[in-house]
């Protein structure tokens, strides 16, 4: 059994006296890519938001459980540092448009202001772009804006930022809801080949998207969580009656 | 993804197929050669192992659907791997009765000299080896060739049913023997027809054409 | 659009006649005397800008961050209704305030209190365009740059900030261009100055208020002053549009 880089303890999430995460209990296994499933309007958005201490951030939201990032407390850290060592990738692609690529690429440190060498900075943008397969594609426009670039560019010009700062985990929140179907095939391609270096969890409402791409798959309905298990034994053979339900369309 | 996912299963479904070449060809050899520890190792090392073979390629199908939903020409090959996997499966049944009965049959005497058995034998086991290769090699043509040839066999199986008739007729001690020697036949024949089976599978695998259930002249 | 051109067009015809090098650098003469210009005017106006700017376009920004990020809040809420009745003030009234709380307590008319009275003027124009240009820099920014690891108040100050840069310059040069001509609160608390005045404790000239009385005066001579002064004045604030332009044009991001 892999071990699990990420532990979710009876995690509840509120916004107000709404309660929209539901003591979720889940272990994410490191070097995965754990998909997180479920209709609209389900809480997968504000559970991971959860992992990266970005739902306290709304002024009504309360969060009660735990959640380990390797037997570390994250609600026991600095919420600064738990954001560099969890990324997250967002529905909307958002490169910050007052920034040439390169320094998007690096935005995590220079915004923190942390100053980095010519050549260290050299390195760490060559290899995020390349890890997010988009090296070849802008290697030779990284003074200029990222305006120029498509709605898939964009995304995986978001991925690279988000992998330049080095993170255990990367969370990605529905990525591909708003590219077309030749840039989602990329990008699903991408997470494929991301997992050797870092664990991925994907929220995602799509069943077909989660069936490509995922190792295992978390079932999600109106903030519980109802089946986690490897994705071709949950998707052939779900153990609960409500997955069932959810994969054959019933509600979605 | 898709495409390495098939790409694992074809390879599986070959590894399955040499698997039940081979016990054809022990079952065939055990016979001629009156070996009986090829025959044993047929019987209780192989056919467990090609029954294996079949529930994973079976379920790793199923996984492939499920997560994949594969359209054309990968669901036309998903499904057909399904059908051979069935296919080879029965195959394998079949060189498990051939070596049954040859374990009967080479404690005793021969009933006649072994020569259309093992004709038989090299028709279907060339058969099923071409079947095996169009299927690798996605050639049409060969599966073609290769559903031609089974009225071939066909006669082959008539021919040694009849001469057994009259062995039989004229000598009831040989019935046993006989019979046991008509199962093997019809084992072979059967493996033949299997192999047209899945002849007709590839060919709806490459071009979407179904052949199935028609007299092989319509099939030109 | 006609009528500001017939404006802009008589003011520059009937001031350019004016205008000479010494026209622009010497301090105007007595009744009477040939020569003179506008230059303690101008510096004056100099004076009044950068003493109303200093403290007001940090605040007007800093509370326009406030507004925008805090749209909900109850101080929000009144700040938003004291901006806008700010707005609403007469700029006399303003005038009026300034004299009674800063030139009566020093006991004297002064540049100091002439800006103070400019930079409230200045605030809720700052205000409204800081809030307005934020509220259009998506969310999606902000939470861009927080789930990196950047603290708040960095990503305002390097990321949403910079993004509503154009934005917010429009607002300070519009608002620097408004309080440039403005007249009613500066006799009250500026005054008005013959000679050239750079402390700021002292009354200081300035170019609405030399316009005013030297339009009102019955001199004629005096009334060319006025023309040119006009005529500088009008140009300035042109200027200041043309360049808000220039930086919305070149600098505005698009989201």
């Amino acid at each position: 059994m892999e071990s699990a880089v990420l532990k979710a303890v009876d995690l509840s999430a509120y916004y107000g006296d709404n309660l929209v995460v539901k003591r979720v209990n889940l272990s994410v296994p490191e070097g995965k890519i754990t998909a997180i499933m479920g209709p609209s309007g389900c809480g997968k958005s504000t559970l991971i938001r959860c992992f990266n201490r970005m739902h306290e951030l709304t002024p009504v939201a309360k969060i009660d459980g735990k959640v380990f990032l390797r037997d570390e407390d994250i609600y026991q850290m600095n919420p600064i540092t738990v954001r560099t060592r969890i990324g997250m990738v967002f529905q909307r692609p958002n490169p910050f448009p007052m920034m040439t690529i390169w320094d998007n690429v690096i935005a995590g440190y220079k915004l923190n202001g942390v100053k980095l060498s010519r050549s260290e900075s050299s390195e760490i943008v060559e290899a995020s772009l390349q890890k997010a397969a988009l090296w070849d594609e802008v290697k030779d426009h990284l003074r200029r804006r990222g305006t120029f670039l498509s709605g898939g560019q964009q995304q995986r010009l978001c991925i690279a930022r988000a992998l330049a700062v080095k993170p255990d985990i990367l969370l990605f929140d529905e990525p591909t809801s708003a590219l077309d179907p030749k840039a989602t095939a990329h990008i699903e391609e991408l997470m494929t080949q991301l997992k050797k270096a870092v664990t991925l969890v994907l929220v995602t409402h799509n069943i077909a998207q989660a069936g490509r791409v995922s190792d295992f798959i978390a079932f999600l309905y109106v903030g519980e969580l109802i089946e986690f298990g490897p994705k071709g034994q949950l998707l052939t053979t779900p153990k609960d009656k409500k997955t069932e339900e959810f994969l054959a369309g019933k509600f979605g | 993804m898709l495409t390495a996912k098939l790409d694992e299963l074809k390879r599986k479904l070959t590894e399955s197929a040499s698997l039940v070449e081979s016990m054809i060809d022990k079952s065939i050899r055990g016979l001629t050669q009156k070996d009986e520890k090829l025959l044993l190792e047929v019987i209780e090392q192989d056919e467990p192992r090609e029954n294996d073979l079949e529930i994973d390629i079976d379920e790793a199908c199923i996984h492939v659907v499920a997560c994949y939903q594969p359209q054309a020409k990968g669901l036309r090959t998903i499904m057909m791997v399904l059908k051979m996997n069935n296919d080879f499966e029965r195959m394998a049944d079949e060189a498990v009765n051939i070596s049954e009965s040859a374990l009967f049959l080479i404690k005793r005497p021969a009933v006649k000299p072994l020569i259309d058995i093992p004709r038989i034998a090299e028709e279907a086991i060339k058969m099923m080896r071409d079947g095996l290769a169009s299927f690798i090699n996605e050639d049409t043509t060969l599966a073609h060739s290769v559903c031609e040839r089974d009225d071939l066999v066909d006669g082959l199986r008539d021919q040694i049913l009849r001469e057994l008739i009259t062995f039989m007729a004229s000598d009831p001690e040989t019935i046993e023997r006989s019979i046991h020697l008509i199962r093997i036949s019809r084992s072979l024949e059967r493996i033949a027809d299997l192999s047209t089976n899945i002849c007709e599978d590839v060919i709806y695998m490459a071009e979407g054409k179904t052949i199935k259930h028609q007299r092989w002249e319509e099939r030109k | 659009m006609i009528p500001l051109l017939l404006i802009v067009f008589y003011i520059i015809t009937n001031g350019i006649s004016s205008l000479s090098w010494t026209f622009l650098t010497e301090i105007p003469t007595p009744v009477g005397e040939k020569g003179g210009g506008i230059a303690n005017a101008m510096v004056g106006s100099f004076l009044l800008v950068i003493i109303a700017g200093i403290p007001s376009i940090p605040l007007g920004i800093a509370a326009g961050v406030y507004l925008s990020e805090h749209k909900k809040s109850k101080l929000a809420y009144w700040g938003r209704l004291a901006t806008e009745v700010l707005q609403g003030t007469p700029s006399i009234v303003i005038g009026i305030m300034a004299y009674l709380w800063l030139v009566v307590p020093m006991g004297g008319f002064s540049a100091l209190s002439g800006g103070i009275a400019l930079g409230i003027m200045m605030l809720p124009m700052i205000i409204r365009t800081t809030e307005e240009t934020l509220n259009l820099v998506p969310d999606s920014l902000k939470e861009a740059s927080l789930a990196l690891g950047v603290p708040y108040y960095r990503t305002i100050l390097r990321v949403i900030l910079p993004a509503g840069l154009s934005g917010i310059m429009t607002g300070v040069l519009i608002s620097v261009a408004r309080i440039a001509g403005e007249t009613a609160p500066l006799l009250f608390t500026a005054l008005g100055n013959a000679f050239m005045n750079w402390n700021i404790m002292k009354p200081v000239n300035s170019l609405p208020v030399l316009i005013y009385n030297y339009a009102t005066s019955p001199y004629p001579e005096w009334h060319r002053v006025a023309w040119g002064a006009s005529c500088v004045l009008v140009v300035f604030v042109l200027t200041l549009n043309l360049v808000v332009r220039i930086i919305t044009r070149r600098w505005k991001v698009q989201f």
